[in-house]
């Protein structure tokens, strides 16, 4: 049917260390994940803290984040940061690049989710003798976590999928750098490549329903 | 404030890798955008069983990475079909189906927000379906189409910077070439961020603008 | 002792308080009626802080609410206030929501914490539902809870707005029921409210609002019998 013998089999070969590049993967997104949220969650605070400096750092954030390309952004966090005579690891500017991102449009989701939340929610906490900060984290922000959740599984997947990018900046253990590196070795672009896009899928879509099971079993109200 | 070896005619470079970026984006924004509303009214319209291999096909595109899209489809092309195309030819496609993908969500979420109460109305009305489909269903779901499609557009302009991996020259790849010749990053990287900020972030005001003042009523 | 004196607060042009003067005693329960708009629930929302006033004072057990120094978190321990809409925490079962504020702001632990809410949740009668979350019950049960949440900060006052307003009128009763008890067993209470029967019953003194003006306070009997400004006499005739 085509002039092209598929290989299958030398791409099969390469299977565990495409496995082990996907581990690495997973767990750059999974950490940059954690640490966007967090991260998000102190924009959030920053926003609605009434602090024209820290609105502004946070504003800026955002809007840096939304509004520039995810590869400038691991650019920036590594080449940009070099001209500081900062070198860093490859893996390290992909998981600050990564997060960068995800704090960002994280942080625009949960403003989105706390228009959903009346006032009335915060102001209670506050009558029962709680700080503002007591009363964002105890009475507000569960409520917001659980509107934005479904952001926040989009976001992760879209954390996976970044972490390709990595290879740009000579990540080479990821699953898109390992792939890359065995194509070097054997010019089987098209199966490789295809075996790995099979397991990025499998990834996102195992992600989906993860989150799936955990949205159930955490918000039972 | 900085004391720079960049010339003239690497000015001219850098704009061209704009341009390049502009362009690779209008032709898959426009051409996803048909194909996208074309599948998203299909879906909607002959049901989720029909559709389903349609539907797989189009999350795909949602669910790896568009790095990898781009080099299964050059190798696809280069390799096993032995079609020689351009690769910008290639870019085009792939960021034409991946638009395309997101653009067909959109759709079917704006033309599922429309009531169907409302648009029982209007068949009771006599209009046919066709009519229905322009007078009544398009206007309202474009209201709620809109502000995300605004979304997708800057969003695919700048997932458009990863095709330099099909030997485009964009934006953001004329800015790497630079830097490895000039050894400014910190400098080229700021104007060539400049240029991706100053057009994403006025549409994604009036995006969010739009998208408030519809809300509302 | 809660000591309004001279209190005056305004929205942009519109003064909803124009010099309001009242003291309410420990155990007195004070009632306050009036046309929506008179400027009551503002009233209640200032004395525990959560608006601020433009001039005058008020004197919680002699501290200042509204002075600089004052620490109003801590304050706000003392005076528990429930709202017409009744605010439960959704994502907190009843017995998390009564909870959360002993432990997290009084520092009790979970242990005791939960002693304290489990005895106030049989007080209001629902002992039975302490698993449940707030979206599973109606709202006399969500009240009721909101009322629970607040007496567990074992509060030395509590202040009422309009509690059975957002109510279905058959929800309306279990709700007063649970201010009585409350009233019987000697809390100092300020409640605003629209029930007449309910204000003859339980209070002590009545204060009718009328446009940001406490325009007559007197006990019930005196107050409901014989009205004395032609505002309230129009208003009882209207609300009877």
């Amino acid at each position: 049917m085509f002039g092209y013998t598929f290989q299958w089999k030398q791409a099969l070969a390469r299977l565990p260390q495409m496995l082990d590049g996907a581990l690495v993967t997973l767990q750059i997104a999974l950490l940059s994940m954690a640490l966007g949220i967090l991260l998000a969650i102190l924009l959030t605070v920053f926003r609605r803290s009434g602090s024209r400096i820290l609105n502004a750092i946070a504003t800026a954030w955002v809007e840096i984040a939304r509004n520039t390309p995810a590869l400038f952004q691991i650019y920036m966090a590594h080449f940009g940061v070099a001209s500081f005579g900062i070198h860093l690891s490859p893996f390290t500017s992909l998981l600050i690049g990564i997060t960068f991102n995800n704090a960002g449009y994280l942080a625009e989701n949960f403003r989105g989710a706390l228009k959903a939340i009346p006032d009335t929610q915060a102001r209670a906490g506050r009558s029962l003798g709680m700080t503002p900060l007591q009363s964002f984290r105890y009475v507000v922000m569960p409520q917001m976590l659980r509107i934005a959740f479904l952001p926040m599984t989009n976001q992760m997947v879209w954390a996976i999928l970044m972490t390709s990018l990595g290879v740009t900046v000579g990540m080479n253990t990821d699953l898109y750098g390992v792939t890359q590196d065995l194509n070097a070795l054997t010019f089987r672009t098209f199966e490789l490549f295809a075996l790995a896009a099979v397991i990025f899928y499998l990834m996102t879509k195992t992600v989906q329903f993860g989150a799936r099971l955990i949205a159930a079993r955490m918000f039972r109200y | 404030m900085f004391d720079t070896a960049l010339t003239a005619a690497d000015l001219v470079f850098l704009a061209k890798g704009a341009g390049m970026t502009l362009l690779v984006t209008a032709i898959a924004v426009v051409l996803g955008t048909i194909l996208g509303i074309l599948f998203g009214v299909f879906r909607y319209q002959v049901g989720p069983w029909w559709t389903a291999p349609l539907t797989f096909v189009l999350d795909v595109f949602r669910s790896i990475p568009l790095l990898i899209q781009l080099v299964l489809a050059n190798a696809f092309m280069g390799m096993v079909l032995r079609w020689q195309l351009s690769g910008f030819t290639v870019a085009c496609g792939v960021l034409t189906m991946y638009t395309a993908a997101y653009c067909a969500e959109i759709v079917r979420g704006g033309i599922e927000a429309v009531p169907m109460t409302t648009r029982r109305a209007a068949r009771s009305l006599g209009l046919s379906w066709g009519q229905d489909m322009v007078n009544i269903v398009m206007p309202l779901a474009t209201r709620v189409a809109l502000p995300s499609w605004i979304g997708l557009a800057l969003g695919v302009m700048k997932d458009s910077a990863l095709v330099y991996v099909v030997q485009v020259t964009e934006l953001l790849k004329s800015t790497q070439i630079l830097i490895t010749r000039l050894q400014e990053p910190l400098f080229l990287l700021l104007i060539c961020g400049a240029f991706y900020f100053l057009i994403s972030f006025p549409l994604a005001r009036l995006g969010g603008y739009l998208e408030r003042r519809w809300s509302h009523d | 002792m809660i000591e309004i004196q001279d209190v005056r607060k305004s929205f942009g042009a519109l003064e909803v308080l124009k010099g309001i003067d009242l003291t309410v005693a420990k155990g007195e329960v004070l009632t306050v009626i009036g046309g929506s708009g008179s400027g009551k629930s503002t009233l209640l929302t200032c004395i525990n802080g959560l608006e601020p006033i433009d001039s005058g004072r008020i004197l919680v057990d002699g501290t200042e609410v509204h002075a600089k120094s004052t620490d109003l978190n801590k304050l706000r321990r003392k005076i528990g206030i429930v709202f017409q809409q009744f605010n439960a925490f959704p994502h907190l079962t009843v017995l998390e929501n009564v909870t959360l504020a002993p432990r997290k702001v009084l520092g009790m632990s979970r242990a005791d914490a939960e002693a304290v809410a489990v005895r106030q949740l049989q007080h209001v009668g629902l002992s039975d539902k302490l698993g449940v979350y707030p979206g599973r019950m109606s709202g006399g049960q969500q009240q009721r809870m909101a009322i629970a949440r607040a007496l567990a900060m074992q509060p030395g006052y509590m202040l009422f707005d309009e509690v059975t307003s957002a109510l279905d009128p058959m929800l309306v009763g279990e709700v007063l029921d649970t201010l009585r008890m409350l009233a019987s067993e000697g809390m100092t209470m300020i409640c605003v409210t629209h029930e007449m029967k309910f204000a003859r019953e339980v209070s002590d003194r009545v204060a009718f609002f009328h446009q940001g003006v406490m325009a007559e306070i007197a006990p019930p009997a005196q107050l409901f019998d014989a009205p004395q400004t032609p505002e309230l006499q129009r208003f009882l005739a209207a609300t009877a």
